[in-house]
């Protein structure tokens, strides 16, 4: 193990800092002071995160520390968890994603997300992608629409023969793909992605890395990732988080975020020294 | 000084032992197996044999004679003599009911079984409910006959309620009967749905309705069938709590409608298994024979169902 002292004792409370370190002026979604709670448990604590548009920005930092709970708050997936509690603002285009005029059913239409594992649905390629765009009340011709999602997520030339195959008989990479392609069918403003490659071997992870790249025109993308490798490939802003060694305990972890700046400035000259402890590996 | 210490392995004993053990497993399945044939054999040996008294059956040269003789004794309206009689009746009381304990039965339960897995929360109000059903489906069916008597023949008391001894009488006890079950095995179908279904779908923007219809459900189905046609068929075997909600012992036709008074097919076979005359006897055994049937082709009909359902779920 390290000989660095553990991090953040002598700092306890690193982060509300992190709102200096970026300023936007046209964010798609932003948090203040955003807490949340499992239980009695806190999960995150004093999330200040300025996310923008068409870019996009990967989660990086240790187990536990919150990561996905907290993209879990964009698109209210955090609402199925029944004892998750939350304070602070979430603003998804300036608008609070918690206010009462907010339906997350319609805010999940707009957020998209793709998950760990590639989870298509038990019916055929064609069906999985179009369903979502069914319930959504899509009034277009529904052939182009499964079309042009397939081709945006470079999976058409692939599965064109074989639309009324069942979506499980593709390959991992082509699966989370394809739910990528559902996403993309209900046309989301932002695509949140839970460690999308973790499941995919390397090809795949290269072919879904691709992928992004190319959607980052038309989406602003939000990418969890335990690979610190792509995260720097892939990323134009990334968001250290860490554990706040204060509060956790075994079984109670708290995230904090420990910088929040551009992936080149992060990876190379990072401010905090516990980024840097966790970037070269020394941490986490 | 550390103790050293010896293995005493037992190789003889523990070579003996795990045979033993294996053959007390197929003892124990072929023991439900065998007396399952038997029981079957001496029903088909007494049903269709040739023998003196019981000149009605003989025994059948091929498929096409049995069908036929079956068939027979199912259209069949009771006539003077063993010989002439067949069980319409029964056959036809258990269909109505069996129809609208379907009727009934399947949507309470699966909605049940929805709300329950889907919408309530864990908690104290779910534990309560979830405690409750599981004791209701160890109730002896004959204390539901007792509760379809009073609630449902008469309406505990109030003339405009009850139903007296008519199908629907009989239907909505069967119907408590079995809803239990129904339940219980609906939910384990949606509780092996994977999780990952429904949070896609949620995440696509769908309400917990559409995902329930158009996921949930339809990966539940295989199970859910299977919970389904056990509690149907039930439901038709079941003789202690008709007797109560039923007033004739026979009926010279058929019910026409839910209306009508009946007498289903265990009932029928249940009197004439009371009388001495070997003829009837073998009449009664003709009559478990069709029940036979009747249950063999409804899980023919679930397996069908459950083959088709499961047709994308493989590679």
């Amino acid at each position: 193990m390290s000989t660095v002292p553990p991090p953040g004792r002598e700092t306890p409370s690193r982060g509300p800092s992190s709102r200096e370190t970026v300023s936007l002026s046209d964010p798609v979604i932003e948090t203040r002071d955003l807490n949340v709670w499992y239980g009695s448990s806190p999960a995150l604590k004093q999330i200040n995160l300025s996310v923008p548009r068409n870019k996009i920005t990967a989660v990086i930092g240790p187990s536990g520390c919150g990561k996905s709970t907290l993209l879990r708050c964009f698109n209210r997936m955090n609402d199925l968890v029944a004892t998750t509690r939350m304070t602070g603002v979430i603003l998804f285009d300036g608008e609070n994603i918690n206010g009462p005029e907010t339906d997350a059913v319609s805010l999940r239409r707009r957020v998209g997300m793709v998950f760990q594992r590639p989870n298509p649905f038990p019916k055929t390629i064609y069906e999985n992608v179009a369903w979502g765009a069914r319930i959504n009340g899509y009034q277009g011709d529904m052939d182009e629409l499964v079309e042009s999602s397939l081709r945006r997520a470079a999976l058409w030339d692939e599965v064109k023969s074989k639309l009324n195959q069942s979506g499980l008989s593709l390959s991992g990479g082509q699966q989370q793909r394809l739910c990528i392609a559902r996403t993309l069918a209900v046309q989301p403003e932002v695509i949140l992605m839970d460690e999308p490659c973790s499941a995919l071997d390397p090809i795949s992870t290269r072919s879904v890395e691709d992928l992004m790249d190319e959607l980052k025109r038309d989406y602003t993308i939000i990418i969890v990732t335990h690979n610190m490798q792509q995260a720097r490939r892939a990323s134009d802003m990334t968001v250290c988080m860490l554990l706040d060694d204060s509060v956790s305990q075994e079984n109670h972890r708290t995230g904090v975020i420990a910088e929040y700046s551009s992936t080149e400035k992060l990876f190379t000259t990072p401010s905090d020294p516990r980024t840097e402890a966790y970037i070269t590996g020394r941490i986490g | 000084m550390q103790e050293l210490h010896t293995y005493t392995p037992h190789s003889r004993i523990r070579r003996i032992l795990g045979p033993l053990f294996a053959i007390a497993c197929v003892l124990a399945t072929f023991s439900g197996v065998v007396v399952l044939s038997i029981l079957l054999g001496s029903v088909l040996s007494t049903g269709l044999g040739h023998q003196a008294g019981r000149p009605w059956y003989h025994l059948p040269q091929n498929a096409w004679d049995l069908g036929q003789l079956l068939l027979s004794l199912a259209t069949k309206t009771p006539g003077e003599s063993a010989q002439t009689t067949g069980f319409r009746v029964g056959v036809v009381s258990s269909l109505w009911l069996l129809g609208l304990v379907t009727l009934f039965a399947v949507p309470v339960g699966l909605g049940a079984a929805v709300y329950l897995e889907e919408y309530v929360r864990p908690g104290r109000f779910k534990a309560v409910v979830q405690t409750n059903i599981a004791n209701l489906a160890g109730v002896p069916s004959i204390v539901y006959g007792i509760l379809g008597l009073t609630l449902f023949v008469r309406g505990f008391g109030f003339k405009p309620f009850a139903l007296g001894y008519s199908i629907w009488s009989g239907a909505l006890t069967l119907s408590l009967l079995v809803l239990p079950v129904i339940i219980i095995a609906a939910q384990e179908a949606i509780r092996a749905v994977p999780t990952t279904y429904r949070q896609a779908a949620l995440a696509l923007g769908a309400t917990r309705w559409q995902t329930v219809r158009d996921h949930v459900l339809p990966a539940a189905l295989p199970g859910i069938m299977t919970g389904l046609i056990l509690s149907l068929s039930r439901a038709i075997g079941e003789t202690a709590p008709v007797l109560m909600v039923t007033q004739a012992s026979s009926l010279l036709n058929p019910p026409r409608g839910p209306g009508d008074q009946y007498v289903p097919l265990p009932l029928e076979i249940y009197n004439y298994a009371k009388y001495p005359d070997p003829a009837d006897q073998t009449l009664a055994a003709g009559g478990i024979l069709l029940l036979l049937v009747l249950l063999i082709s409804m899980n023919a009909v679930a397996i069908v169902i459950r083959n088709r359902s499961g047709r994308l779920n493989r590679n």
